[in-house]
C-alpha cells in the first residue's frame, strides 16, 4: 500500500482471517459432523474433534438417498442445461449479429424481453406446457375448429388429441430452463466486439457464414464459452423449484431434492451425521467446478450481469 | 446494432434463430399469456370448468390478510438477505483488497460457497441452528440468554433463512466488490494518501462513493435472489412455517398453485410477480447508469 500502517495491517488480516472463517464455518462444522456416530452427533454441544465413521456414514447416506443416481441425474441436467443454452443462444447471437434479414428485430426484442423472467414466476402455467408440450397446437386446432372442417372434408368424425408429456423425462428438466436471454445478450456484446475485419476477410476467401462461424467466431469465444459453461453448470446443478415440479418418480429426482429425505424430522432419530454427509457429497461437483475453473467463473459472473 | 459487413442468405438466419425462438415462445411467452388469461378465471377445483371473473382473483387477493402479511414478509426478507450479505460482502472484499499477500489464496477460500445450492445451505444452516443440536442455538440460549427456537417462534425461523440466504451471497457480493475496487484507480487512492488521509477515510471518501454502481447493482440482485431462488431454502427449512411467518410471495404461489389447487389465485400472484420483477428490471436499467455514478 501507500504507507506503512502495522496496526492496520494486523486488523486487516486479522478480520480478514475472521470473515473466512464466518464464511467457512457451516461446511467445517458439516464436515465434523459426517465423521461422528449417532450418538456423538446428538451430543448437546457435538464434539469438535472429528470422528472415524465418514466413510461409514457416506455409504449410508449413499444408500438410503439413493444419491449415486439422483447426482447422475443432476450431472445429466447441469450439462444438458450447459450444452443446450451456450449452443442455442451462440448461434441465435450468431444470426441476430451477422445477418440482416426482416424479423431480426422482432427477434432481438422479444428475446431481451425475456431478460428478468425466472421460473419461478410463470411455474403453473410452464408446468401445465411441460404436462403437454403440444398444448399450444391443440389450442389452435380447436380455435380453427379443424375437427369440424376435417370432418366436413372427409365425411368422417375424428377427434385430435395432441399429448405429449415432458413430466418425469430429462428433456423436461432440460428444455424450459434452456431458453435464457442472458447467454443470448453475451454472446452479441462479444460478437459485436469482433474485428470487422474478420468477416470482410473471410467473405473476401470466398467462405460460407457457416465456415466463418466454425473456423473464426467460435475459436475467439473460446474464453467466453469457457465462463459461461461454469455459471450454466452451477446454475443447472442446483435448480430447485422446477426438477420439485416436474419429477415424481424418485428415479428421475436430481440430488438437491432428493437430500430431503435425509434429513431427520422431529420423530426420526436425529441422524445429521448421515444427513450432512450426503449433503457434503452432493454440494461437492459444483464447488470443484468453481474452484478448479475459478479464472472463468469470475471473468463469466462479471461479464454475465453487465 | 448489425456489423458493418454481414452475410446474406435467405434462409440461414432464421434457421439459425429458430431453436432459440421456439424454445422462448414454448417456454416463456406462451405459459406467460395462458397464466395471465388464467388469472382472469375461476375454475373448480377439479379443473372442469371455468368462468370468466374479470378481477376477482386480483381482488381476492388484495384483500386476503394472508396475502398482503407475505407480501410484508417477502420485502423484510429480502432487505434483510441484501443488507446482511451487502455488508458482510463489503467488508469481507475491502479486507482482502488492502491484503498484500496470498490474495489468490483467500479469494479461494471465499468463493465457492456460491456453487452452494440454496437448499443445501439451508440444510447447513438448520443444522447449525437446530433448537436441539444446533451449535450457534446453543451459544444463543446460554450467552445471550434468548429462548432461541425456529421451529416455535415466527421471528427466529425468519433469522434463520436470513442467515441461510445471506451466507450463499456473501461470495457473490465478494467478487463485484472485489472487481470494483480493483477498477479504482490507484492514482486516486494515492493521491488522498499524499494528502494525509487516513486509510480509512480513503476508503470512505474515494473507494466507497465510486463503488456506487456496484453497491446499486447488488442491492437489485440481491433482492432479486432473495425473491426467487431462495425458494429452496424456504421448502426445506421451513415449508413457510411457523404459522405462515416464512411464507414468501414465490412459496405462496406454489402452495396455493400445486398444493391448494386455487388455480386463479395462483395465476393472479404470478402475474403480481412478473409486474414485480419487470418494474425491477426497469429501475435497473434506468437508474444503474444515471444517478448513482459517483454520486459521493
Amino acid at each position: 500500500m501507500v504507507e506503512k500502517t502495522p496496526l492496520l495491517d494486523f486488523f486487516t488480516y486479522a478480520f480478514l482471517m475472521l470473515g473466512i472463517l464466518i464464511v467457512g464455518f457451516p461446511i467445517i462444522y458439516s464436515l465434523i459432523a459426517a465423521t461422528q456416530t449417532l450418538e456423538d452427533v446428538s451430543k448437546i454441544p457435538m464434539p469438535f474433534i472429528p470422528g472415524n465413521q465418514f466413510f461409514v456414514n457416506m455409504k449410508e447416506a449413499w444408500t438410503r438417498g439413493d444419491l449415486g443416481t439422483q447426482i447422475l441425474n443432476s450431472f445429466i441436467m447441469a450439462s444438458g442445461i450447459t450444452v443446450g443454452k451456450i449452443g442455442v443462444s451462440m448461434i441465435g447471437a450468431f444470426s441476430i449479429v451477422y445477418f440482416d434479414y426482416r424479423f431480426r428485430k422482432i427477434a432481438f426484442a422479444s428475446v431481451f424481453c425475456t431478460l428478468m423472467l425466472p421460473v419461478e414466476v410463470r411455474i403453473l402455467p410452464t408446468y401445465e406446457m411441460a404436462a403437454n408440450i403440444l398444448s399450444p397446437l391443440q389450442a389452435i386446432w380447436n380455435v380453427l375448429h379443424l375437427d369440424g372442417l376435417w370432418s366436413w372434408v372427409s365425411g368422417h368424425d375424428i377427434v385430435v388429441n395432441l399429448n405429449w408429456s415432458l413430466l418425469d423425462s430429462y428433456t423436461g428438466l432440460i428444455l424450459p430452463l434452456i431458453a435464457s436471454a442472458t447467454c443470448t445478450f453475451l454472446f452479441r456484446q462479444f460478437f459485436l466486439t469482433v474485428p470487422e475485419e474478420l468477416c470482410e476477410a473471410a467473405k473476401l476467401d470466398g467462405a460460407s457464414p457457416m465456415m466463418f462461424f466454425r473456423k473464426i467466431l467460435f475459436p475467439l469465444s473460446k474464453t467466453n464459452i469457457a465462463a459461461l459453461v461454469v455459471i450454466e453448470f452451477v446454475y443447472g446443478y442446483n435448480q430447485y423449484l422446477w426438477p420439485l415440479l416436474i419429477t415424481t418418480n424418485p428415479k428421475m429426482t436430481t440430488a438437491v431434492i432428493g437430500l430431503q429425505n435425509l434429513i431427520p424430522q422431529a420423530d426420526d432419530l436425529p441422524e445429521w451425521n448421515v444427513a450432512l454427509c450426503g449433503t457434503l457429497l452432493v454440494l461437492l461437483p459444483p464447488v470443484l467446478v468453481v474452484l478448479f475453473m475459478q479464472r472463468w467463473f469470475v471473468k463469466g459472473l462479471i461479464e454475465k450481469e453487465k | 446494432m448489425i456489423k458493418r459487413s454481414f452475410f446474406k442468405s435467405k434462409y440461414l438466419p432464421y434457421l439459425l434463430i429458430f431453436p432459440q425462438m421456439l424454445v422462448t415462445l414454448t417456454f416463456f411467452y406462451w405459459p406467460a399469456i395462458q397464466g395471465i388469461l388464467q388469472s382472469f378465471l375461476l375454475s373448480d377445483p377439479f379443473g372442469q370448468r371455468s368462468t370468466f371473473v374479470w378481477f376477482y382473483n386480483y381482488i381476492e387477493l388484495f384483500t386476503d390478510p394472508l396475502y398482503l402479511e407475505s407480501i410484508f414478509i417477502t420485502f423484510t426478507f429480502s432487505i434483510a438477505v441484501a443488507a446482511v450479505s451487502i455488508s458482510l460482502g463489503l467488508f469481507i472484499a475491502a479486507m482482502a483488497n488492502r491484503a498484500l499477500k496470498a490474495t489468490a489464496l483467500v479469494r479461494t477460500l471465499l468463493i465457492w460457497p456460491y456453487a452452494v445450492a440454496p437448499a443445501i445451505s439451508g440444510i447447513m444452516w438448520l443444522f447449525l441452528l437446530h433448537p436441539s443440536y444446533g451449535i450457534i442455538a446453543l451459544a444463543i440460549k446460554n450467552v445471550m440468554g434468548i429462548d432461541w427456537n425456529p421451529v416455535l417462534y415466527g421471528k427466529d425461523a425468519m433469522a434463520m433463512i436470513v442467515m441461510a440466504s445471506a451466507w450463499k451471497q456473501v461470495s457473490y457480493n465478494f467478487v463485484f466488490f472485489m472487481a470494483g475496487m480493483q477498477a479504482i484507480p490507484k492514482s486516486l487512492i494515492e493521491a488522498a494518501a499524499i494528502d494525509g488521509a487516513s486509510p480509512l477515510k480513503r476508503f470512505w471518501f474515494i473507494s466507497f462513493p465510486l463503488l456506487s454502481p456496484t453497491f446499486f447493482f447488488l442491492s437489485v440482485m440481491n433482492i432479486i435472489y432473495s425473491f426467487f431462488e431462495t425458494f429452496g431454502i424456504i421448502h426445506t427449512v421451513t415449508q413457510g412455517g411457523p404459522g405462515g411467518s416464512t411464507n414468501i410471495l414465490v412459496y405462496k404461489v406454489y402452495q396455493d398453485g400445486f398444493v391448494g389447487l386455487n388455480l386463479g389465485s395462483s395465476a393472479a400472484q404470478s402475474v403480481v410477480l412478473m409486474s414485480l420483477i419487470i418494474v425491477i428490471t426497469f429501475l435497473q436499467f434506468r437508474f444503474v447508469e444515471k444517478k448513482v455514478q459517483y454520486g459521493g
